[in-house]
């Protein structure tokens, strides 16, 4: 694939910026037709610099990309969604900043297209700056992104013995990638458990749209108390196999809990 | 080809450095192998006397002369200690010490706010700055931390921060386009931006 054209021209997000050298930046983007890979913006921490406003990080923009000795240079930019509620609002910065590590932490540069990673990013990305409930937008984003990547949890029949779930309380495996029934769960080390109702709106996101997997919504509206606990043992769930999969503890849930207080 | 243990250890020094890729590390200790005598010598003497000889302003966190607890500025009774402009780095403190227009005091964060980077509050100087506003005295902050989403990030949470202290708090943002760096500001436009700050809502 390497060295098949000397410029392309890209959709992408900003995952990432750095300083790099004088006056330039790195950015790590997600591509719609390379997938992840970085480039270099020249001079774009010169306050005068045109192409440096469209490129910060959640920004969905149209580049222009030259291939130079070892990474591509961005030679033209030009804003397709800036997202701007994103940065408006401390809380929304810190979720939107999550969707950008996962995926960074899971994709490589690999220069392969994958248009249904990169429509799970914008849409999550806009999800989130039109407001809709984030903890809905954060949790179907990590089920997909597990689909996609290969890492499905399985969550209708046992991890370890293949039977069926049945309607009761569970048990959770990270190595073994899925709900473990309560017999076999009674001789395994290393789980965590998960209720019945919590699964439910797990299995119900890995199956449905998300204008459907929003419907769940109003139910767990309805229960304040038990959709409150719901919503964090899911978030908690998750984001403990995020981390064992990744093999190191995430930046983002813990600068979301040092600015909330 | 394996290199002297001196030169690779002067790579990898140089590599730790922000902005220098391993090509630039090895460009660099080479030059330095060729170069005259006192080019070392002076380099290595300046990196000395950095740690010794510089310490930071105990009250704003700006870079002061060893054995000087606070700055220049804060040193300097002509300056206004009701009003402090945040920055990130004391490179700022520079860039708008150079213009001349701004006649507050500052507070240095050195640092910003990156939830993808895992920096968060305690790991920059905010809680130094809400104690100096604690104390007493200040009437207003000016937020000039860059125009990013760090930067940006930043401001939202000192925002946050000192809204029970009932100040008057504006960012310097109006004519410091998006994405750039406060450090690499023209003169003309850290002027129009300072004067043009805006009330945060
Ligand atoms: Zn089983
Ligand atoms: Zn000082």
């Amino acid at each position: 694939m390497r060295d098949t054209f000397r410029s392309v021209r890209v959709e992408a997000v900003v995952l990432r910026h750095s300083d790099w050298g004088e006056a330039d930046r790195l950015l790590t983007l997600y591509t719609r037709q390379l997938g992840k890979t970085r480039a270099i913006v020249k001079g774009a921490r010169k306050i005068t610099s045109r192409k440096a406003g469209h490129l910060e990080p959640f920004t969905q923009v149209r580049l222009q990309l030259a291939r130079g000795r070892d990474l591509f240079i961005v030679t033209q930019a030009d804003a397709i969604e800036s997202y701007l509620p994103l940065r408006e609002d401390l809380i929304l910065t810190g979720h939107a900043s999550y969707v950008i590590e996962l995926l960074d932490r899971f994709t490589y540069e690999d220069e392969i297209e994958n248009l249904t990673l990169f429509r799970l990013l914008t849409d999550t990305l806009s999800r989130l700056a039109s407001k809709s409930d984030p903890w809905l937008a954060l949790r179907y984003y990590e089920i997909r992104l597990l689909d996609n990547l290969g890492f499905r949890p399985k969550l209708f029949e046992c991890a370890n013995c293949g039977r069926e779930i049945r309607p009761e309380d569970q048990f959770f495996s990270f190595s073994a990638g899925g709900v473990i029934c309560p017999t076999c769960g009674k001789g395994l080390p290393n789980l965590s458990s998960i209720s019945m109702e919590t699964l439910k709106y797990l299995r119900h996101f890995q199956r449905s749209s998300y204008a459907d997997a929003s419907r769940a919504r109003a139910s767990l509206e309805a229960r304040v108390e038990q959709g409150r606990s719901i919503r964090k043992e899911a978030e908690s769930l998750m984001q403990g196999y995020f981390t064992y999969l990744l093999e190191r503890e995430l930046n983002t849930p813990g600068f979301l809990k040092q600015v909330r207080g | 080809m394996l290199l002297p243990e001196p030169i690779q250890k002067l790579i990898n020094a140089f590599e730790r450095l922000p902005g220098i890729g391993p090509k630039s590390a090895s460009r660099l200790a080479f030059y330095l192998l060729r170069a005259p005598e006192d080019v070392a010598q002076d380099l290595s003497e300046a990196l000395n006397g950095l740690k010794d000889k510089i310490a930071f302003c105990e009250e704003c966190f700006n870079i002061t002369e060893a054995g000087h607890p606070r700055c220049e500025v804060c040193e300097n009774p002509k300056r206004d200690s009701a009003v402090i402009c945040v920055v990130e780095e004391a490179l700022d403190v520079l860039a708008l010490e150079r213009v001349g227009a701004y006649n507050g005091k500052y507070h240095v964060l050195h640092g910003v706010l990156s939830p993808i980077e895992g920096v968060g509050p305690d790991d920059i100087k905010i809680k130094p700055l809400i104690e100096r506003v604690a104390r007493g005295g200040v009437k207003e902050i000016i937020l000039a931390t860059n125009p990013s989403m760090e930067g940006d990030a930043t401001a939202l949470y000192l925002q946050q921060q000192l809204r029970p202290h009932k100040i008057q708090v504006t960012r310097l943002a109006r004519g410091l386009p998006v994405g750039g760096d406060l450090e690499y500001a023209d003169q003309n436009t850290l002027l129009r931006a300072l004067s043009g700050r805006q009330e945060m809502s």
